[in-house]
Formats: structure tokens, sequence, C-alpha cells
């Protein structure tokens, strides 16, 4: 054999000779695979596509009904107000209590407007009126914006009356208070951008550790398994064959998102991509752990992807992909500190959106390395175990 | 019949087996029911913020003291010049910083009006919108009550009302999409993958040669599904009523049955999805893609549909648990009989008896 | 060597010796413990006691060296089946450290002996069973093992091919490779150099075919286990 002129001891030559081969072997399966291969590809566009889209909390369309059974000038004027607005649409107007209540019970309104009968008469000669909102409060936050919206149209037009009618001094009836507030690092408030970097974070998670963990479990159901155990190849070089494709294809997952970010939704990519790649790269070291453990430690690929899921549906719930952290109680922030996701939103969010630099995430890095280290010799030490 | 029966027993058995996924199945509704009504909140509770005071007067010392006793936000750090600002939200510890303009006091008393700005960090697009809207509340509230003595000449009072929710509850939304998500789950992918199994590991001829006859074999495979789908439904709106104090003013006996329809639904989807996999891989992605992402996103569960763009409202209505959430909303917080939901009711059945049909022809087309 | 699970002993006590290029069979029914034995002897389970050495090499501390220099098939075939048979070749055989060009000559002659020189690049899953099962003993010996080890190799399989098979197994035998095969088909001992018959546990009976019909007055082995299977009830 040739090896030994090399000068390169045979048994290193060997080492990297066999990964070479493993990796090879497990590219060629990941290829073939027919249901890999659209999901690596086609699911990151669509998935984005759809969930950037869908995941806003903004208020776009309240359907509106209005009583009005005053129909003065005043009550018009008000109308008009919300008519102007880009939030409402008025669907309809009504005589009938029961009816707009009807409106509201079938979902084909968010809010009643109740002007009462008299209501311009008794601004005119008590300086006071009322009118009523009733809103559909299923949806809890929703109606906590609607509530809102409403009352401050509600204001300014209290405002303008009071400026036609009276013909006062602005600054008396203004607050002494002007509030004015800037959002930084993402002007306009945009919720696509804000969910993008927690989409992307699914993505690569759903390759390096789900992906990971059946594809381990699925050797070791059909039976190949035994073969390889009777070969030279050692525990550690086929573990890192198994996992280190999905490494390679998940980073490229990363990019592929970011590409696609750019393209459909301009997403800013402030800081160093670097810096994100690079704490990808820990973060993926975290998440194959994982899904080498749970592999481990399963029987069959049904068993590992409840695992898997049920881990992910908890965890990425928590992991500020929606709500903020910190509104969290106290024992869900705890928990939190085992939370890969959550690590991994924060120091995504702050590389792509505000260019934080590496001391800013360190906490974070420091943090997720601690835990790769950990959870891989967990995780090896099971599967040596009991493989 | 006997053969029959020994089968569904069987069935049971090898499910009940498999003691972790057990653990999961029952376990998961309570665990999201739990985490979305403790966890998952949009208020906000001890937010951290700076505060960039260039006027250090009463006034705005005052309005400070109200900030941080509020309970809503807790002082972080204390700047002295704009420079700082940019750094100290990067750094990610800084959420929002409130800088009040120099001579703030004395503004007000002379000129009648003040300045004060708010810059939010909105990475988090969410959180800082909650956090600008409850600190707009606060100073709001405070400003009201520095003008206490002048008095507005005209009011136009504003009276709210909130229908069928009146504490703003987030349970009403969650409990209705977690049963949606949760019966998906177990009805139709759980069923899925465990035909699929059957014909990868080849016991499917097997039982296709076995005098049992094929629907008898689907009857079988999906029966435990079943059982353990309605077990979960009762779960989750027994939690939402006696955790949550979700209301049932409809009809319970309705909302039982409209349960089972759904569950019927997605088992006749889980089937179908099963004649179209080759293999457990396959059935698990595609309930997965093509059913539970959609499901948590498209179906109004967290996220209204009205709110999205026309297309994917469109989408989402192809997509089953959007119907099934409108029912449980209405009869259980609106209390709204049959006359209210027929339609959806219609469409769930429509989707059922679509996805039945299409699996029989599926299967026929197999067997020759 | 002994080996127990729990308190079930599936080896028992067993002694033996095999040498270089010679086909031993070892025989009994299912359940007699013969997995078991080539799984200690693979170096997939670890003993419970007992002095083993394969190839000259100790078993409990020289495993890493034993695996290089053994080659193995299964029940379960283990060729890849979403692989092509070029590739399941190239795979094994550099995982045994062969160099890629001795591995392309070495797989062309295979090829061309088996008449598979058009499968070359097909799939795996789209081979028949016989072909299957002579490719993957001949990728076990591929890289020139001392000891190869068959796990009942020949299931499932119509009598040409397993005809084809032993004359295989001959071949490498001829090559000085020893063959260690595991059968419940009591007619493939006839081809073994020696054969050892396990009953529950235990070695019952190790000699050549000829002597063990001899010894129990037969003319095939499968009465010889049959017999035997019979004394060991008796004994309870």
């Amino acid at each position: 054999m040739n090896n030994e002129n090399l000068g390169i001891p045979i048994s290193n030559f060997k080492l990297m000779n066999t990964i070479k081969y493993l990796l090879q072997k497990e590219f060629i399966q990941i290829f073939r695979n027919k249901t890999l291969l659209p999901l690596i590809f086609v699911l990151p566009v669509v998935q984005l596509i759809i969930l950037v889209n869908a995941a806003t909390f903004e208020m776009k369309n309240i359907d509106m009904i209005v009583l009005d059974k005053d129909l003065s000038q005043s009550s018009r004027n008000l109308i008009s107000k919300f008519e102007g607005s880009p939030f409402y649409h008025i669907n309809s107007f009504t005589f009938s209590l029961e009816e707009a209540e009807e409106k509201l019970l079938d979902n084909s309104a968010d809010v009643i407007l109740n002007i009462p009968a008299n209501f311009e008469r008794d601004l005119l000669r008590n300086n006071k009126s009322k009118i009523q909102f009733l809103i559909n409060a299923i949806n809890g936050t929703a109606a906590g914006l609607i509530n809102a919206y409403s009352i401050s149209i509600v204001q300014d037009f209290n405002k303008e009356i009071i400026q036609e009618w009276y013909d006062l001094n602005q600054i008396k009836i203004e607050l002494p208070i002007k509030l004015n507030y800037r959002y930084w690092f993402n002007e306009n408030l945009e919720y696509t951008i804000y969910m993008l970097p927690g989409i992307l974070v699914i993505l690569v998670t759903l390759i390096g550790m789900f992906l990971s963990a059946l594809n381990i479990v699925r050797e070791k159901e059909i039976g190949t398994i035994e073969q390889i155990n009777v070969t030279p190849i050692k525990k550690y070089q086929f573990i890192i064959g198994k996992l280190l494709p999905f490494l390679i294809i998940a980073l490229f997952e990363m990019a592929f998102g970011l590409v696609i970010g750019r393209l459909l939704f301009d997403q800013p990519m402030v800081g160093s991509l670097w810096l994100l790649f690079g704490f990808t790269f820990v973060y993926l070291l975290v998440a194959l752990g994982l899904g080498l453990f749970f592999s481990a430690i399963s029987a069959n690929q049904q068993q590992v992807m409840f695992t898997v899921y049920f881990f992910l549906l908890t965890f990425i719930l928590m992991s500020g992909i929606f709500t903020p952290v910190e509104s969290m109680p106290d024992w869900a922030q705890i928990i939190n500190r085992i939370n890969p996701f959550m690590y991994f939103m924060k120091a995504i969010r702050m590389i792509l959106l505000k260019g934080s630099g590496f001391f800013d995430i360190l906490d974070e890095f420091v943090s997720l390395s601690i835990y790769a280290v950990v959870i891989l010799s967990l995780a090896i030490w099971r599967y040596r175990k009991t493989v | 019949m006997k053969r029959f029966f020994g089968f569904i027993k069987k069935e049971f058995f090898h499910i009940f087996r498999d003691k972790r996924t057990m653990l999961i199945l029952f376990g998961m509704p309570i665990i999201q029911i739990l985490l979305f009504g403790y966890v998952v909140t949009n208020e906000i509770k001890d937010a951290e913020i700076a505060i960039l005071d260039l006027s250090k007067d009463d006034i705005s010392q005052e309005i400070t003291n109200k900030l941080s006793s509020s309970g809503y936000f807790q002082i972080k750090k204390v700047l002295h010049s704009h420079t700082e600002i940019e750094d100290v939200l990067k750094s990610g510890i800084i959420k929002e910083v409130v800088v009040f303009e120099a001579d703030f006091a004395k503004k007000i008393e002379r000129e009648g009006i003040a300045n004060i700005q708010l810059i939010a960090d909105a990475s988090d697009a969410n959180t800082a919108n909650l956090i600008v809207n409850y600190t707009k509340g606060i100073i709001s509230n405070y400003a009201i009550s520095l003008r206490k003595d002048v008095e507005m000449p005209l009011q136009i009072e504003p009276e709210i009302r909130m229908f069928y929710n009146e504490e703003l509850k987030g349970a009403f939304m969650f409990v209705p999409g977690t049963m949606a998500l949760i019966l998906m789950l177990i009805s139709a992918m759980m069923t899925s993958i465990s035909i699929a199994r059957e014909k990868e590991l080849g016991t499917m001829e097997v039982l296709l040669v076995s005098p049992l006859r094929p629907f008898q074999i689907i009857i079988g495979k999906v029966s435990p599904y079943i059982a353990m789908a309605f077990v979960n439904a009762v779960v989750i709106i027994a939690m939402g009523v006696f955790v949550f104090n979700m209301p049932v003013l409809g009809s319970i006996s309705l909302l039982m049955l409209e349960s089972l329809l759904f569950i019927v639904m997605a088992l006749a989807l889980g089937i179908f999805i099963s004649t179209v996999s080759n293999s457990q891989q396959v059935a698990m992605f595609i309930s997965l893609f093509a059913l539970l992402l959609p499901t948590m996103l498209l179906s109004g569960f967290i996220f209204p549909i009205e709110n999205m763009p026309l297309v994917l409202q469109w989408l989402s209505s192809i997509i089953p648990p959007k119907y099934f959430i409108i029912i449980i909303k209405n009869v259980m917080l609106k209390g709204t009989g049959i006359s209210f939901v027929w339609k959806e009711t219609l469409v769930l059945l429509g989707m059922t008896v679509f996805f039945i049909l299409l699996s029989v022809k599926k299967f026929k087309v197999r067997l020759e | 060597m002994t080996k127990k699970f729990g308190s079930f002993t599936a080896n028992d006590n067993l002694n033996f010796e095999v040498g270089k290029g010679e086909i031993f069979g070892f025989l009994g029914a299912n359940g007699a413990g013969k997995t078991t034995s080539i799984k200690i002897l693979c170096g997939l389970s670890v003993p419970t006691s007992g002095e083993i050495e394969v190839a000259g090499y100790d078993v409990y501390k020289q495993a890493e060296i034993i695996k290089k220099n053994i080659g193995y098939m299964s029940q379960k075939f283990s060729l890849y089946e979403d692989l092509t048979v070029w590739e399941n070749i190239r795979f094994y055989a550099g995982i045994y450290g062969m160099p890629i060009k001795t591995i392309k000559s070495k797989a062309t002659i295979l090829l061309k002996r088996l008449e598979l020189e058009h499968a070359r690049n097909k799939l795996i899953a789209s081979l028949p069973l016989g072909w299957k099962q002579k490719l993957a003993f001949s990728i076990a010996i591929f890289h020139e093992p001392s000891i190869v080890f068959l796990d009942e190799p020949t299931g499932g399989v119509d009598p040409i091919t397993r005809r084809q098979f032993w004359d295989m197994i001959y071949e490498a035998a001829n090559k000085d490779i020893t063959v260690f095969v595991t059968t419940h088909y009591m007619d493939e001992a006839e081809y073994c150099h020696r054969i050892s018959i396990m009953v529950d546990g235990r070695i019952e009976a190790i000699d050549t075919p000829a002597n063990l019909k001899k010894q129990f007055e037969t003319d095939s082995i499968e009465n010889v286990f049959i017999k035997l299977a019979r004394q060991s009830n008796f004994k309870g």
C-alpha cells in the first residue's frame, strides 16, 4: 500500500478516510431521498413566504356597524372620521340594536358604534354626550387594540369640535406633555422583518435537530447499524458522519433563507454575517446534540418524531418568537435557561436588525457553547451505551 | 365479528404499550394549554428601560417614579447623553429609552407644553409596540392629572362594552385553537403514520389477505385514535372551563358532536394521507408541514385571519381547523346553536366526505 | 465462552476451536443461541466469561484489531438499498482502508465474475434477492479478511442460488479465508468441513459431518440433530 510513503501515520489517514467515506454515503443517500430534498429546498421558500405574511398582530380591517339614532351633522362627522381611517371598514348602517348585535354574533362585525338619539343636542346643551362601542372581545388582544384606536379617534374628533365651535387657543386643550416616539432598527414597525429571523430559526432547527435524529434512528430501525458496528468504524466516526451532513445543510439553509429574506422581504442585515454564521454554528452543535440524544433514547422513527415535536413546540413558544421572554413568569424564565431557541432568537434578531457585535451577544454565545459541550457529551455517552 | 373485535383490541394494546408516545399524546395538550395560559402573553412585566433626563426636575422625576412603580417597567440604566442611546439599545439590555428634554418643568409652566421622546428597540416589533403603548398610557394619565383644573369645554364620553369576553381573557382564543391542533395531531397525523407504517413493514398485505374486510381494517386501525382524540378534547375543554374559567354557554352535546365531526374529518384526512405515502417518513412530513404548521398559523389560532393578505385568507379557507375554531368559539362563548354554525358544520361534513371518497378511490386503485 | 442475559443463559460454557481455511458450520434450532455466539465473536456483544481469541487476537482487549480482520454478513443483508452496487462496494471497502485504485480494479473483476456488470450503477433495491446475497457475501470478503462470519446467509433463496453461494464459500476457503457459518438448514451442514450442533445454549456435538453421521448411526445431519434434540428433552 502507498500510505506509508506519504509520511502520514496510517491511523490518521484512515481516520479521515473513514469519515470521508461515511460522509460520501450520507450525502448520496440524502440527495436520493425524494422526500427530503423538496423539504430542504422548497419548504423554506414556501414557509417563509406564507408564515412571514401571516404572522402579524396588527389590526387592519376592523369591521364596524354603525347604529346612528341621531342622524345629525355631528354624528355624521364622527362617522366620517371612522370612514376615513384606514383601520376601519364600515360594513353597514342599521337602526336596530338587535340586528347589530346579531352581526356581532355571527362574526360579520367586530365592533358596533352606537350613537344615541340626542347626541348633538346633548353636546350643545349640556357640553357632554355619550356614545357606545360594543366590541367582540373573544380575541382579547384585538379587542384591546380596537378599544384604543376607537377612543383615540373619538378624542381627535372631540378636539376638532372644540376648535370649530369655540375657536380657542390650541394649547389650552392640548395635554401639557407632548409625546413622540421612534422605533429604532425597524422604523415602520414591520412585523415581517421581525418574524423572518424567527422562522429562520425554526427552519434551521428542523434540519439540524429533527431530520438528523430521524436519520440516525432510521438506520437503527432498518438494521444496517449492526453491519456498521462490525466494521472498524469507531462510534465517534459514525456520529460525525451522521451529524456533519446536516450541520452543513442547515448552514446552507440559513444562507438560503437569508437570500430569500433579502430578495422578497428586504430583510435588513445590519450586523456581521460572519458573526451570525459563527453563532449559528454553535447553535447547531446544540441542536444536533439534542437530536442525537433523542435518537439514542428512541426505538423508532415515530418515537423520535413525537419527542422532538413536543420539545420543539414547547420550547419554541417559550423562546420569545411571538411574545416577549421577559414577560413570562419567573418559573418559565428559569426553564428558558435550557432553551436553546431563546438564545438563538435573541442573537439573530440582535445581529440582523440592530447590528449588535460580538460583545453584545457574548452572554448568549457562552451559554450556548456550554450547552453544546454538555449535550453533545451526554448524547454521545448515551449513544455508545445503547447502540 | 369476533375477529374484528380481536383486531381492535390488538390495535389498542399496540398503541398503549408505547408509553412514551402515550405520555406525550396526553401530556402535550395539557402543557400547551398551560403554556398559552400562563407563558405566552402579550402583557408587559418588568421591561427594562433607561431614562435620559436632561432636566432632572420635580415633574420629570415624578414621571420616572410613576414608570418604575407601575410594575410594567424596571429602570435599568440612567443615561447622561444622547450618544449613549445607540449602544445601550444595541446591547440588548434596554428595550426603551425615555428622554425628557432640558428645562422640562419650566417649559410646561411657561409655554404650557414640553416634550418627552420615547426611543424603542423595535427589533422585537411586538414588544416595542406594547412597551410604547404602556408608556404612553402612564404618561398620558399623568398629563391629564396635571391639567385637572382646566375644564374641557366639551366632552364626548365613550362607553366600552366587551362582548362575550368581558375580561379580555386570552384563554378564549387559545383553548379552541389548541383543541383544533391536538385533535388534528392525533387524528390525522398519528393515523396516517400508523397506516403508513403497516404499509412500509409489509404487514398491510397480511391484513388485506386476512378474512377482515378492508373497511374493517381501517376502522380497527383508527378506533384507538378516535378514543384518544375524544379524551383529549374533553380534557382540553375541561381545562378551559375549570382552570381558565371559560364559559360553556351553548349546548354541551352540540359541542361534543362537533368535536366528533372534526375528529372524523381529521381521521379521513389522515387515511387519505396514508394512501399517498409509501413510507412513514413521507406521512410524517406531509402531516407536519401540510397540516400542523398551517393549522397553527393560518387557522386563526394565534393570528387573526382578517389581518392577513388576501391570498393567505383564501388559503386559510381550505384549512379545516379554521371552521372548527369558529364553531367552538361560537358555541362555547356566544352560546349559539346550530343555526349559527350550520355553514361551518356543513363545510366540515363536506370535507369529511371528500376525504373519504378520495381515500376509497386511492385504495381501490392500489388493490388493482 | 458463556453468555448470560440476566438469569437466562444463552451460551453455556461453549468450547471449540476453528482452524484457518476451515468451513465451520454452526448449527442449531432457532433460539438455540447461535446468533448470540456470532455476535460475541464479531465484537458486537461482550461475553459474560471465557477466553476467546479471534484471528489470533483477544476479544476483550483487541476488539478493534479483530474488526479489521473479519468480514460479516447478517440475516438482514445490510447492503444499503438506496445506494448502487458500486457505491456499496466503495463504501465498505473504503471503510476497511483499501486504496481507491485497488477498490476500483477489484470491483471490476468481481462484478464480471458475478455477472453483475450491467448492475454496477443500479440501486440495491432493484436487485433480486439471490443477487443481493451473493453481492453481500462478496463485499464481506472484499477486503480479504482472515475470517468471515455468515449469519443465516441463505434464508429465503432458491436452491440454485444456494448452490452458487456455497461455491463462493468454497472459493473463499480455498483462499485460506475461514468461514464461520450459522444456519438451520441441516442439508447445508454437509458442505462444511466440521460442524457443531447447539441445543439450548450448549454444544452437544462437534465433528466432521461424516463422523457425526457414523456416531449417531444415521444417514443425514438432520437426523443427527433430531436425535440430539430428543436426547436433551429427555435429559430435561
